[in-house]
């Protein structure tokens, strides 16, 4: 069966999750993941992190340490940058070393360091040395990470076209098992076209929705925001769901190119759900004293106040949110937007 | 055109040397007070780290003297500070003010393009002219240096609290008002000679421990590190405690790592990099690493405890503090950590250190009488 690769159910396997899966499977290892989200975990990740670490890296921890003897290796991959001349933020930067100083109960952990902000080589160079650990065969480890993008570009051919990363991955086949999340997801993709429409509520109207991948699609950490929503009736996009193009034309209109890649989506997002007149509401959720979104966010504050017409809102989600404030906030929001909708 | 730029520490001594000297009128913010961060906290996002919020406080406050441009430098990421000047420049125009904001980027390419935007500042200038702006400036900027560090040192055998601190302000204003390098080499000795006269000569004088006072490192974010206004003058109090006071970084570090190194696109130093291995392996913007190779540097030369000073929300500094654990354990260091934002109190902070160097003290008396020394 061969080495078993844990993967943290966290930060970015939102992005990345079917091309690591189909990376390590083809290499002979098995793949598993931690649970959803739970409280569980989160406290978890609080006792082995400074207070001062923002909620994502906590929930990181969590997970890992959730990991801890289910598997040979947990893989931790320092993002440093996914595209020339940016990055994610500097947290993932440090990501391996926090997980080593803080989870001694840890798996061995895998941290292949991805660094494309210069050149290509040293992101050859790290698949290269993660895929030795399982293969002597460059050959080998090249088909493996061949197949590993072909599923990163069907996954993101999925997102566009409005499903989100648990319906995508239900979708492409590779959800973790026994999931309860994916099982729903499956539901929802075969009974629906469009599985981002929203069901039953009387709202009628598209919301926009801002964030960090592994905020917004956290089922825990976000409160459920976009099952949330689509219950209230509204259909949500999300800038996964947009295609980057649109998000690199939006995001220029800020004189300054944006350095955080994730950043830089998020703006693009943000100004085309003002901007395009496609959404009646935008929603912003980010985590309480995230770095880069403490600036993202005011840039789009400003130019929320431009575009008075498009409802938008900011909320905030820390280890002490509850979800019933969060609710009332939705369906706050959603009643501007039907209202300001009707007008 | 009058230009203004932000405060860091002693900074403005170099910066309005460097540019008066290139014949450019200069307007100098007044010293960083209540009133300036209260500006900056209102105008600013709520989570944007405090030197973005100090500095639109800097701003206004320069704006209403009547500066009409604003310098500063730009950034390539990973870090917010790349994005300070877009940012800044919005909330400032937001609320009305007129103003060229002029952000001089790390040259992608050559030293060509820096030079050229430091022109669009100061108007042309014969090469011959820049060459001894620059070295005037850097003569000031190491007498800074040199002074601050002489005071750190007076600070615990001074015969009157704030002796030495009072004897570094009226130095540093001799330097800054020095008008060649000749004058700043004087200032410099004069300085020199104020601080020593300041202290007690007779042996076993100090305030806290007649043997030796206790040593602590001061590592971190450079601008809390460097701007006493938003650290409460940590090193002051240390001093005045009694407790000799390194910090890890210095104004001419900073402007050789960040401005020559990063502009001429020098190598930078490895060394901190290579000490912080295996507790921070990578570059995490800002002064993270320095943050943990200083650590270990300090306790590797035998200091009694070392303080983290960071900006509540920075991220470098949160992945610093995360690792710091590890370090203080396995090299036996006492680390403390303080976050500084715009509700940190001063009775907060002193009553932390307080604590800290009572912790410092019984930890190094508990480690002597192991060694078998007695101190
Ligand atoms: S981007 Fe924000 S939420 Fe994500 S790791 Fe960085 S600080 Fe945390
Ligand atoms: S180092 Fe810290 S304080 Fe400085 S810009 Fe970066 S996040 Fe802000």
């Amino acid at each position: 069966m061969g080495e078993v690769v844990g993967i943290p159910r966290a930060l970015l396997y939102y992005h990345y999750y079917p091309m690591w899966k189909a990376f390590f499977e083809s290499l002979g290892g098995t793949v598993v993941t931690s649970g959803e989200t739970t409280r569980a975990i989160l406290d978890a990740g609080i006792k082995v992190t400074v207070d001062e670490a923002c909620l994502p890296v906590k929930v990181f921890h969590g997970h890992v340490l959730a990991l801890a003897g289910k598997c040979d290796y947990v893989f931790v991959p320092r993002l440093v940058s996914v595209e020339r001349r940016a990055f994610i933020c500097p947290k993932f930067m440090g990501l391996p070393d926090m997980i080593r100083c803080n989870c001694s109960d840890a798996p061995r952990i895998i941290d292949s360091c991805i660094n494309l902000s210069r050149t290509t080589r040293e992101y050859v160079r790290a698949v290269l040395a993660t895929g030795r650990m399982f293969t002597r065969s460059t050959l080998r480890i090249l088909a493996a990470h061949r197949r590993g993008r072909a599923a990163l570009t069907r996954y993101g051919r999925c997102l566009e076209s409005g499903m989100t990363p648990d319906e995508a991955m239900a979708f492409m086949g590779v959800a973790p098992l026994s999931d309860e999340l994916a099982q729903r997801a499956v539901a929802a993709a075969s009974s629906t076209s469009g599985v981002a429409r929203g069901g039953g509520g009387a709202a009628n109207v598209v919301i926009g929705l801002v964030g960090h991948p592994y905020i917004i699609y956290d089922s825990f950490v976000s409160m459920n925001v976009i099952r949330r929503l689509r219950e209230m009736g509204a259909t949500v996009i999300t800038a996964d769901m947009l295609p980057w193009a649109v998000t690199e034309r939006e995001a220029a209109r800020f004189p300054k190119r944006v350095f955080w890649t994730i950043g830089r989506r998020l703006l693009g997002a943000g100004f085309h759900f003002l901007r395009s007149g496609t959404v009646h509401g935008c929603l912003h959720m980010s985590a309480f004293a995230c770095g880069p979104e403490s600036l993202i966010g005011d840039i789009l504050e400003r130019e929320a106040v431009r575009h008075r017409d498009v409802p938008f809102a900011t909320i905030t989600v820390d280890e002490h949110t509850g979800e019933a404030g969060v609710l009332t906030r939705l369906e706050a929001f959603v009643d501007v937007v039907t209202r300001r909708r009707k007008q | 055109m009058k230009i203004t730029f932000a405060h860091m520490g002693n900074l403005y001594i170099t910066v309005k040397a460097l540019l008066e000297d290139l014949g450019a009128e200069v307007v100098v913010p007044p010293m960083p007070s209540k009133r300036t961060l209260s500006i900056g906290s209102r105008y600013s996002p709520e989570f944007a780290c405090l030197p973005l919020k100090v500095n639109i406080g800097n701003y206004v406050e320069a704006l209403e003297l009547g500066a009409d441009t604003i310098a500063m430098a730009g950034g390539v990421g990973p870090c917010r500070f790349g994005m300070y000047g877009e940012v800044q420049r919005e909330i400032l125009k937001a609320l009305g003010y007129e103003f060229d904001m002029v952000i001089i980027e790390p040259p992608q390419g050559r030293i060509r393009h820096v030079l050229e935007q430091v022109g669009r500042l100061v108007g042309r200038n014969p090469m011959r002219k820049y060459v001894g702006a620059v070295r005037l400036a850097w003569a000031k900027m190491t007498a800074v240096d040199e002074l601050e560090k002489a005071a750190q040192r007076a600070r615990p055998f001074e015969r009157r609290r704030g002796a030495a601190t009072s004897a570094l302000g009226s130095a540093l204003k001799l330097v800054d008002e020095a008008a060649g390098i000749s004058q700043v080499r004087r200032a410099l000795e004069e300085g020199q000679e104020m601080l020593r006269s300041v202290q007690d000569p007779t042996p076993g004088a100090s305030r806290r421990n007649p043997e030796s006072p206790p040593r602590i490192g001061i590592v971190g974010e450079v601008y809390v590190v460097l701007e006493p206004f938003v650290n409460f003058e940590v090193e002051r109090r240390l001093g005045e405690m009694g407790v000799l006071v390194e910090r890890s970084i210095y104004i001419g570090d900073w402007v050789k790592e960040h401005v020559f190194k990063d502009f001429m696109r020098l190598r930078k130093s490895r060394r901190p990099y290579d000490l912080a291995k295996p507790y921070l392996c990578h570059f995490v913007g800002g002064h993270g690493v320095e943050t943990v190779g200083h650590t270990v540097e300090y306790a590797r030369r035998g200091f009694d405890g070392v303080i983290q000073l960071a900006p509540f929300t920075c991220m470098p500094e949160i992945v610093a503090q995360d690792v710091l654990p590890a370090v203080s354990r396995d090299l036996g260091i006492p680390v403390m950590t303080l976050v500084f934002d715009e509700h940190s109190s001063d009775t907060g902070v002193l009553t932390r250190l307080e604590a800290f160097v009572d912790l410092v003290e019984r930890s190094r008396r508990r480690r002597r009488a192991r060694d078998g020394t007695m101190g």
